[in-house]
């Protein structure tokens, strides 16, 4: 079929198709089927969209959003609790490391259910999967939602870095004019964002009093039906099982690059032999090799974090070497035939196991429970350990080509 | 938390029991449980669960507590 490219010309106005266009469609870019030049037959929907009056130019109204409705300080978006297909997929993408340092919403207020001047007023950051995590836990629930600019970042790490800040909190009450939305005085701040927030500082500066919430979004509507109060239990962080394996895919991601580079230094390394260098073994030896990496890196970046409890030791590098060796040497009878030495089986095992501890070192950055004190402490003591490891196993592995 | 134990003796978490106005803030912030109330004083009870974060630093209205982590 030939397709003709679209004709919205003035001189030519009997043959604009876009005559009866709905709201929302744009003619950009827009090609269009002869057919539908046919009388009687239009592409373009006539259902009336809820949300047209909020249609700006270069503007596009985000899937969450349900209707607006006035304040004192505006029309304010009031968002859903539930979550589409989009969002899912989004926050796979993210959990993924895709994306995942643009995954942002827009700061300032938004309404979930329907809010009234007395509704609490929740304070969050402005990266989607914080943002969206809230909302599904805040189904049947009529609340006010502040999100600060933390660049997209998390409610605790960004208190750590100080984005999500006294700073931060008290520009944003005064730039959504939040007195002029609510009665009361109060906004309930994530407990994980007081890092950040100094409760007399807002209250002086801005009027509002700071009221911790719980740790998890999930506790909120048991705290607001307990009079905002908190039990111990709302106000400890976890790491289960699932906590940990949802960050796993993000820590792989993180160390592809350097596995990348790895990789290509290791076919290098397998093709030095008697023959100075040898194509064929560098692509031969370096698969087996290659095995020893990925054994590493599954090792590190995925059995420690989600196994972490259950294997011995407090030190996460110590940890690493002990998966590490279990992985490996279910690893090395399968690869053993390629190896073909002792020399080259220990040169692998070393290798791969100080991979495997690199990583699960590198796990501690994304756990709830170790100080910065401590993760500097052993990275003194094992960054060392595991450099020498790689640079023996490199001498090995070079010396069983012989 | 009682299930993740990371090294010992590591935290810089100094707590000035002279300075502390028994405000309760720090027990409330702590998401490690370091501080309880004793005869209405914060008292640290757990130091090896300090992760130092920082939370009861920020919020203590009596600048009683001190966190002063390396680098990390």
């Amino acid at each position: 079929m030939k397709i003709l490219p679209m004709d919205t010309k003035s001189e030519n106005p009997g043959r604009d198709p876009f005559q009866k266009k709905g709201p929302g469609l744009s003619t950009s870019n827009v090609q269009i089927m002869p057919a539908m030049n046919m009388q009687g037959l239009s592409c373009a929907t006539e259902e009336i969209r809820p949300l047209a009056a909020y249609d700006k130019p270069g503007y596009a109204l985000c899937n969450y959003v349900d209707h607006f409705m006035e304040t004192g300080a505006g029309p304010v978006p009031v968002i859903r609790p539930d979550l589409d297909k989009r969002d899912r997929l989004s926050t796979i993408a993210v959990r993924c490391g895709i994306r995942r340092h643009k995954y942002l919403v827009s700061p300032g207020l938004y309404g979930i259910g329907s809010p009234d001047p007395d509704s609490e007023v929740l304070v969050t950051a402005n990266y989607k999967l914080t943002f969206d995590h809230l909302r599904s836990a805040l189904g049947g629930i009529s609340a006010w939602i502040l999100v600060l600019d933390t660049n997209g970042v998390n409610v605790w790490c960004a208190a750590g870095k100080k984005t999500f800040s006294t700073r931060e909190l008290v520009n944003r009450i005064q730039a959504v004019s939040l007195k002029q939305v609510v009665t009361h005085k109060r906004v309930i701040v994530p407990q994980l964002g007081a890092t950040g927030v100094s409760p007399r500082q807002v209250k002086t500066q801005s009027g509002f009093r700071v009221v911790y919430g719980p740790v998890r979004a999930c506790d909120i509507p048991v705290f607001l039906n307990n009079g905002r109060k908190a039990d111990k239990s709302m106000r400890q962080v976890s790491f289960t099982l699932f906590e940990r394996f949802v960050l796993t895919p993000v820590e792989l991601h993180g160390a592809l690059k350097m596995a990348g580079i790895t990789a290509l230094a290791l076919f290098v390394l397998s093709g030095i032999g008697p023959g100075i260098f040898s194509f064929h073994e560098a692509w031969e030896r370096g698969l087996v090799s290659l095995a020893a990496l990925v054994t590493g890196l599954i090792s590190g970046a995925i059995l420690t974090p989600v196994l972490l409890p259950f294997i011995p030791s407090k030190k996460f590098a110590f940890k690493g070497i002990l998966t590490g060796s279990v992985c490996t040497l279910l690893l090395l009878p399968v690869i053993y035939p390629g190896i073909g030495s002792m020399a080259g089986a220990a040169a692998l095992f070393i290798f791969s196991v100080m991979v495997s501890s690199h990583l699960a070192m590198n796990f501690t950055g994304a756990t709830p429970f170790t100080s910065p004190s401590g993760v500097e402490k052993e990275m003194k003591q094992y960054l060392p350990v595991q450099l020498a490891g790689v640079l023996v196993s490199a001498g090995l592995w070079i010396y069983s080509a012989f | 938390m009682k299930d993740f134990r990371y090294l010992e003796d590591v935290a810089t978490l100094v707590l000035d029991e002279q300075k502390c106005i028994g405000c309760s803030l720090c027990t409330e912030v702590c998401p490690q449980a370091v501080f309880e109330m004793i005869e209405n004083k914060a008292r640290i009870v757990d130091f090896n669960a300090c992760m130092e974060c920082g939370a009861c630093v920020s919020n203590c209205p009596a600048d009683a507590i001190s966190v002063s982590p390396g680098v990390g």
